[in-house]
């Protein structure tokens, strides 16, 4: 049992005034998607679901519809978390697994990566999409994403096959698989966690993600909806109402999956799923 | 079920960098039979087995099942069967799966392995909790899944290693029996690995005794118990373990400081005199002694006396109890029950 400490009322005060900042961002949200006005905090006109107009009219202020922004993150965030789950695994397998040579630069060069700015990367990057005629494409995107948090992913899968006992691996050699089985009938769904944990790491990430489609796309047909958001910063007179309610409709998957998934993405941060 | 093949190893070694764990091993077992590797920790068990398994590849050397060279073979392609120390049960199959996943691996159809791996479970008793998880059984039935796992597929070798070193005293001697009953009935040929020199004697025709990757002998336990080769083999085999008197051998007898043995026909030079616990009584006419420990053990007393600055111990019948403290008579059996062993611990005598 967790035991209060002694000044505790003191203590909660000065957490809710750390937290209080957020929690007036999310009440300014709410209130300004809701209400056709708002002062300060205080709600000036009329309920009013005008700012929600982004769902029926189909495309507001030139803008492409939504729906084709919302279908370019969810292909975006899916194509991200599957590919670097995907890859992640297998080479964190190989990392923890296998002997090969230049296995420690390997190793170290992953390390030196991650901590690596990708934003000192992205002219460099520019040039390699321009070349491989992948500039202004959502694959093109999702292939520098998800190249970029491999390193982080590989880590963590690694910590998670290292604690894997050899001797379920020797069992099922001796029991006749191939390594390749080995891999996916035995280490992988050992390993169930750490994919999840990944998996919601990087679909998170991907969601919102905003600089690197930013500056890899143009065309609107591409747009995630980080870029959709983005897009009402660019004008003379910021429609706040319509931007927050946009800002409610790009949350609302996020704070969905946290609310269903709560227990175990709690797990997961603090790291004590098992298998 | 088919019969085992016999097994071959010749010239078998293993490095690991600079450790060596296995040193140019050769050794034959038959068909069927039951050879147990003995040996302390780290004296390179394991490693034999699982280079006979097929995950380790030998350094130097050959392992030949029957007339086939298996040793540059994938371990699926040698027909073998191994239970882990750790059983590596998976955790995430349930215990059917678990005894299924080497007919599943080979494509075998379902309804069959429905039947097979029912049988082998009901042989080892463990039929009925199939729909469990390894997890949710005790100690004694993860074994018996592990066993059924290696056996489901009928091979012709089987692999144990430490088998019964997690399971409670109390049902390691069923397991025992039971590991040998099944082993006898299916005829497979079978390699137990132990450091339990009770286990190793009770359960193998021939036990391989190991010391620091060293093959020390390699006989039936009634010639490991009464003829070891070596001291090593003399100290390790056997509970309690034999004494080892360090001294001089003078033609008619033995001396160790102020103790002396007559012995006649004793061979000369610097050696150790083996005798072991169970073959020296206490009595009139022996070498004077003080006790120092007396230990029951059962049905017997162990006495820990010392003879003129040696220590020996003493095995004696549960009705005859000395009191520590008190001076006895010890009494060396005849020649025949005594082990001669040379200034390097090799056995020199007596026949
Ligand atoms: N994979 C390995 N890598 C390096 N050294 C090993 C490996 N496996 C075993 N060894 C070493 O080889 C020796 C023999 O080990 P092992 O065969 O496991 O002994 P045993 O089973 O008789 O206890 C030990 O010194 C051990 O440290
Ligand atoms: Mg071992």
């Amino acid at each position: 049992m967790p035991l209060l400490p002694k000044n505790w009322p003191l203590w909660l005060l000065v957490l809710v005034l750390i937290t209080l900042p957020i929690g007036v961002g999310l009440l300014w949200l709410f209130l300004t998607a809701l209400f056709d006005q708002v002062h300060g905090l205080r709600p000036v006109g009329d309920f009013s679901p005008e700012n929600w107009r982004f769902f029926t009219e189909g495309s507001v202020g030139g803008r492409p519809s939504i729906w084709v922004a919302l279908k370019n993150s969810i292909l975006f965030a899916a194509a991200v978390a599957t590919l670097e789950v995907l890859i992640a695994s297998m080479a964190a397998y190989a990392i923890s697994r296998m002997k090969f040579p230049f296995r420690t630069p390997y190793l170290g060069m992953i390390l030196v990566l991650h901590a690596f700015p990708a934003v000192s990367l992205l002219i460099a990057i520019y040039y390699i999409l321009r070349v491989l005629g992948l500039f202004d494409t959502l694959i093109g995107v999702i292939l520098v994403k998800a190249s970029l948090e491999l390193p982080l992913g590989i880590w963590l899968m690694k910590g998670f096959f290292d604690q894997l006992s050899w001797d379920m691996e020797m069992a099922a050699l001796v029991d006749g698989a191939s390594r390749w089985t080995v891999f996916w009938k035995v280490a992988l769904p050992l390993v169930r966690p750490g994919i999840l944990a990944l998996g919601t790491f990087a679909l998170l990430s991907a969601w919102g993600e905003f600089i690197l489609p930013f500056t890899f796309i143009v065309s609107g047909k591409s747009w995630t909806l980080a870029l959709y958001m983005q897009s009402f910063m660019r004008e003379a007179f910021v429609d706040y109402g319509l931007m927050a309610a946009v800002g409610l409709f790009y949350a609302a998957p996020v704070l969905l999956l946290f609310l269903l998934g709560q227990r175990y993405l709690l797990n997961i941060y603090s790291g004590g799923v098992k298998g | 079920m088919k019969r085992g093949i016999p097994v071959r190893l010749e010239g078998l070694s293993k490095r690991f960098g600079r450790v060596e764990a296995v040193k140019r091993l050769d050794l034959e077992i038959g068909a069927g039979e039951l050879v147990a590797f003995l040996g302390p920790s780290g004296c390179g068990k394991t490693t034999t087995l699982l280079m006979i398994a097929g995950i380790y590849r030998p350094t130097t050397g050959a392992v030949y099942f029957g007339d086939r060279r298996v040793d540059p073979l994938h371990p699926r392609d040698r027909d073998v069967g191994m239970v882990f120390q750790s059983y590596a049960l998976y955790p995430h199959l349930t215990l059917f799966e678990n005894i299924a996943f080497p007919l599943r691996l080979k494509k075998v159809p379902d309804a069959e392995v429905r039947a097979r791996v029912q049988k082998t479970a009901d042989l080892l008793g463990i039929g009925h909790i199939l729909e469990r998880k390894p997890a949710q059984v005790s100690g004694g039935q993860q074994q018996r899944a592990a066993l059924a796992r290696a056996l489901v597929k009928e091979p012709q070798v089987l692999l144990l290693d430490e088998p019964l070193s997690n399971l409670d005293a109390q049902i390691r001697l069923s397991a025992r029996a039971e590991i040998r009953r099944l082993q006898q009935e299916l005829g497979v040929t079978a390699i137990l690995v132990t450091h339990d020199q009770a286990e190793a004697l009770a359960m193998a025709d021939r036990v391989a005794v190991f010391s620091m990757g060293e093959l020390q002998q390699y006989d039936t336990p009634e010639v490991l118990y009464h003829r070891p080769k070596n001291t090593f083999v003399a100290g390790f085999v056997g509970s309690p373990p034999m004494n080892l008197i360090e001294g001089t051998f003078t033609g008619d007898g033995f001396r160790s400081g102020e103790l002396r043995i007559p012995i006649p026909g004793a061979p000369t030079g610097k050696g150790w005199l083996g005798v072991r616990p169970e073959h020296l009584a206490l009595g009139e006419g022996g070498h004077p002694a003080r006790v120092l420990v007396v230990e029951p053990l059962g049905r017997e007393v162990l006495v820990v006396a010392e003879v003129a600055g040696v220590r020996l111990q003493v095995l004696l019948p549960e009705d005859r109890r000395p009191e520590p403290g008190g001076q006895v008579g010890v009494v060396f059996p005849e020649r025949a029950t005594l082990h001669f062993f040379d200034e390097t611990g090799r056995r020199i005598g007596p026949e």
